[in-house]
């Protein structure tokens, strides 16, 4: 859209201490013209919306849209001072999906609202509550842009993270029913007033964090080999500690718990970052076998990961037990219901699926905007992890490369364990979708993880010269006494 | 580290794409099934939101709506709304997204929401020039005149019971009413309480039934009426109505007997009378013996010619069998060799739907032929373009022309003998009364009364079954329902049909 002349031009003097030497151009342009189309692209779906459920349009649509614009303006103008080089697609695809999910969050509403009204139930709008919490994810993703001039720095706490991450994680577990509530069968909220979180949501990041840093410094320790068998490179025994941690917590997460989305999640982004770390697909091949031990003993163990196993075969013949395939059934009418074209937003029955607005908002969407709106919406989320992983490619130093391509992974990784538990590919476990789904933990971790990806992005497309920070020591490799045998690639 | 980066951004574009491939696989190639699936609650929904098609009747020319949509603002968009709701709620049923519909809204189903195949092209061009898809109107056969008249007689009197009025040469149903009788507007509102409340209290909570629609959802025993059809039966053998007949004051029938009304001997006459006056009086034991001569054969044969025993009757709502025989299986036989003196007056296991009784009026009134009775005149599309119209249905004869004639100069003798008020000294009518025992203890509960007619007698033009759950021990047909049959009568030919 923007061309590169102008993208310089854009280019600003305010980038910090940008040189005068540099002809990289910032693409700063580009990123605002795209979030330009991103409001407008939201303003007509809650054109949509207003227009088959009001039957009518006011003018206060094109408020909502500019109020929208100036939300993300913000966080452009951060952009542009505290990470200039910055991938521009990264936040349009953000906004984009966040703006999408709140039009859907606002749809749903008018629907529970209307059914409160006729049984008589009071009820709570939703979207203002995430709307606030937008608000307060991209103060955070301001935060996280001033407070992190260069991602490295993260390194230097990462044991602080990892401990933290695994707190807030076994904090829910811990911590009695009254402040810790059982919720839809899985202990993962803490009460804190009138709000409900997720720390889980906030150690996914903390974690992916820690393991990046851990991985990096100890990096030869793992390349180094062990027996080969039959071929293969076999890790020594010693250094399975990483995976069999990951496959521990994993686990825990799953068995005090009860939620099988997380678990998942974390297993398969930690294991997939130990395999970008050590360049060996042996760990995946280990970890798999892990997986799969587990994944049988907790479906002998537990009744409801049976239940799930059984939702996920046929939704249809377990359709009126209790805890059984309704909720899926319910999505995959809705799906059904859409087919290709969708019945238009706001003309759909989305209410009538459990959890519309959050674990299965992906049913609504695929309802209301069909099999094409669902693609672009999957396409978009392809995009944006995709840059990322474009960033941690690009980027220079290993930690950057790791994380990166960690928090690339782990929103593709949402977005597959979600939408594939929503349309029967896999069980369904409940977890959010990314920027989509109503919930302020899911959204704030998520922002953050989009903080750092323009941060790692920003690096990576840098000029080197001036401007570039002394690179920070790594951490010192450890001073194991052990002999290094580096396998020549 | 760049290659498994790649490798894994490869995997990452993996998974979308297998994403993307079961979604094509769930919304393409399955959603067909899904769509369609019995739980799957979105069709329904559709089609509670529809334009739904209007029931009206006409009279003259002009049409009176029955049933009509107004536009609302939630997300049902039109709210089903019943004018004189109570008058026709025998005729138009009830249209609840809770409970489902009856009447007409459920037999016409198809037509009113659209999905009808006869309106097909209509919804393809809806489609294409963009409106929402509406559904078909129906006209109803109803006068609604007679309705008027028939339902206020009863409602005026507080009577329990039902009027049907024919046509007698086309089967159009005229008059239907069914008392008490219920508003059907609470049932089709959005607000589910309203609904329920309202459902509670025309069922559960009511036993008056007001939703039994008792002229066709029901069936009586006919009593006297019934001698209509053993009269039917003599003449198709060959008797005349002058013909002697026995005037005995008991017949010994098993171990009880079975005598007049009176309790005494036909017309105080100790030989023999008229077939002709034994129907005007009404005598129990002349019809009696007359049909256990004729025998079960001819009986049951002349009852079958009649319509009785017919199991798929739907007008087109469906209608409940009427049956001489004791239970559904042995509907059209007599259980033993004594039951024939009974049945013959109506008693015993013989029970008919007030629609049935009015079908055998109106068929003698016909001249012998059975018309099939019906309610929809014809069907409209959305612009009111006609798209079916009434086709009158011959069932055949189901006796004589002669017969029939001596039949209606029996009944107009029989209406001399009856009282009550709506006499009319320039209309000649032909009628019936009778009073049916019911119960346990028949003579302690109080019977049900009849009236069947048929009017102008020379040149027929509507005719009635009219039937009162009475409240009071001693009632007879002639009292109470007389006077609503002829009013329902007066009203029908008044209004030209």
């Amino acid at each position: 859209m923007a061309s590169p002349a102008q993208g310089a031009v854009g280019s600003p003097a305010v980038g910090q201490g940008a040189a005068a030497e540099s002809t990289t151009p910032t693409r700063r342009g580009t990123e605002l013209w795209l979030l330009g189309f991103a409001a407008a692209l939201v303003t007509g779906a809650l054109m949509l919306v207003e227009a088959n459920q009001e039957q009518t349009l006011t003018f206060r649509i094109v408020w909502y849209g500019l109020a929208f614009l100036a939300l993300f303006g913000v966080a452009h103008v951060a952009v542009r001072r505290f990470a200039p080089y910055a991938d521009p697609l990264i936040l349009p695809c953000v906004a984009v999906l966040n703006g999408l999910g709140l039009v859907i969050i606002y749809r749903i509403d008018l629907a529970l609202s209307e059914r409160a009204i006729q049984a008589g139930r009071e009820f709570n709008n939703d979207v203002p509550k995430q709307i606030l919490w937008t608000t307060v994810a991209l103060a955070l993703l301001l935060a996280v842009l001033i407070l992190i001039k260069d991602h490295r720095t993260l390194t230097k706490y990462s044991y602080t993270f990892g401990l933290a991450g695994l707190v807030l994680l076994a904090l829910p577990a811990v911590l009695p029913g009254f402040i810790a509530p059982t919720i839809n069968g899985a202990k993962i909220w803490l009460r804190v007033g009138p709000f409900s979180i997720q720390p889980g949501e906030f150690s996914k990041v903390l974690l992916l964090v820690f393991f990046a840093a851990f991985l990096v410094s100890k990096r030869d320790l793992f390349m180094a080999a062990g027996r080969r068998v039959l071929g293969i490179d076999l890790p020594r025994a010693r250094d399975l500690g990483p995976v069999l941690f990951a496959w521990a917590m994993s686990l825990g997460v799953l068995v005090f718990q009860k939620d099988l989305g997380t678990s998942l999640l974390f297993y398969g982004t930690i294991l997939v970052m130990l395999y970008v770390a050590t360049e060996r697909g042996v760990w995946v091949g280990i970890g798999v076998t892990l997986f799969v031990g587990g994944a049988f003993v907790a479906y002998k163990l537990f009744t409801h990961v049976q239940q799930r196993v059984a939702n996920w075969f046929d939704p249809l013949a377990t359709y009126n037990d209790i805890g059984g395939g309704y909720q899926i059934a319910q999505a995959l009418f809705g799906l059904g219901t859409g087919g290709v074209g969708g019945t238009g937003l706001g003309a759909g029955r989305p209410d009538l699926v459990p959890l519309a607005n959050t674990d299965f908002i992906v049913a609504a969407i695929g309802e209301e905007l069909g099999f094409i709106g669902l693609a672009a919406l999957l396409l978009i989320y392809a995009v944006l992890a995709l840059r990322g992983m474009r960033s941690a490619l690009a980027v220079r130093d290993t930690f950057g490369k790791l994380l990166g391509g960690g928090l690339s992974f782990l929103l593709i990784m949402q977005v597959f364990v979600v939408v594939g538990g929503v349309t029967k590919l896999i069980p369904m476990t409940g977890i959010t979708a990314p920027f989509l789904s109503y919930g302020g933990s899911s959204l704030l971790a998520n922002y953050i993880l989009v903080a750092l990806l323009l941060r790692i992005s920003d690096a990576a497309r840098r000029p080197q010269s001036g401007s570039r920070p002394r690179p920070v020591p790594q951490a010192p490799i450890a001073e194991a006494h052990t002999v290094m045998v580096e396998r020549p690639s | 580290m760049n290659t498994p980066l790649r490798r894994v951004g490869l995997a990452m574009l993996g998974m979308v794409i297998l994403l993307l491939a079961n979604v094509t696989y769930i919304q393409i190639f399955k959603a067909d099934d899904y769509r369609k699936n019995i739980n799957n609650k979105r069709i329904a929904l559709e089609e509670y939101s529809r334009e739904r098609g209007k029931i009206l009747v006409r009279s003259g020319d002009n049409p009176e709506i029955l049933a009509t949509v107004q536009a609302t603002n939630d997300r049902l968009r039109y709210l089903r709304q019943y004018t004189n709701g109570p008058l026709y709620a025998p005729v138009t049923g009830f249209y609840s997204t809770r409970y489902g519909a009856g009447g007409l809204e459920k037999a016409e189903d198809e037509i009113l929401n659209g999905s009808d195949d006869r309106l097909f092209v209509r919804r393809l061009s809806d489609l294409i020039t963009g409106r929402d898809p509406r559904g078909g109107n129906v006209e109803l056969t109803i006068n609604p005149a007679a309705q008027t008249a028939a339902y206020q007689a009863m409602e005026s009197n507080g009577f329990k019971g039902a009027v049907v009025a024919l046509n007698p040469k086309t089967g159009e149903i005229l008059t239907m009413v069914s008392t008490p009788s219920y508003d059907p507007n609470p049932l089709s509102a959005h607000d589910g309480d309203a609904q329920e409340q309202a459902w509670n209290g025309y069922n559960k909570d009511n036993p008056a039934k007001p939703m039994l629609n008792r002229a066709i959802a029901e069936s009586y025993p006919p009593g006297s009426t019934f001698k209509l059809v053993v009269a039917a039966a003599a003449l198709e053998d060959g008797r005349t109505k002058d013909d002697p007949v026995t005037s005995t004051d008991r017949i010994a029938v098993g171990g009880s007997e079975l005598r007049n009304y009176n309790r005494g001997f036909c017309d105080n006459n100790r030989d023999s009378v008229s077939m002709t006056t034994a129907l005007a009086l009404s005598c129990n034991t002349a019809f009696a013996q007359l049909a256990h001569d004729l025998g079960d054969e001819k009986f049951l044969e002349q009852a079958e010619k009649f319509g009785i025993g017919e199991d798929n009757l739907t007008v087109p709502m469906p209608v409940v069998q009427s049956c001489v025989g004791p239970k559904p299986d042995e509907c059209m036989s007599l259980s033993d060799s004594n039951a024939i003196y009974q049945s013959a007056i109506g008693q015993r296991d013989v029970r008919l739907t007030p629609l049935q009784n009015a079908e055998i009026v109106a068929t003698i009134a016909n001249g012998g032929e059975r018309m099939r009775p019906q309610l929809v005149k014809s069907i409209l599309a959305p612009d009111l373009s006609k798209i079916s119209d009434f086709d009158t249905d011959s069932l055949g004869d189901a006796m004589s022309r002669s017969s029939a004639e001596q039949l209606r100069d029996m009944m107009v003798e029989s209406e001399a003998k009856t009282g009550g008020a709506g006499k009319r000294g320039d209309l000649v009518i032909a009628s019936k009364t009778g009073t049916a025992e019911t119960g346990n203890d028949p003579k302690n509960t109080p019977p049900f009364a009849w009236y069947v007619a048929f009017a102008p007698a020379n040149d027929p033009k509507v005719a009635v079954a009219v039937v009162v759950e009475s409240k009071d021990v001693a009632a007879t047909g002639g009292k109470l329902s007389a006077a609503v049959g002829r009013a329902t009568i007066n009203a029908a030919l008044a209004g030209g049909s």
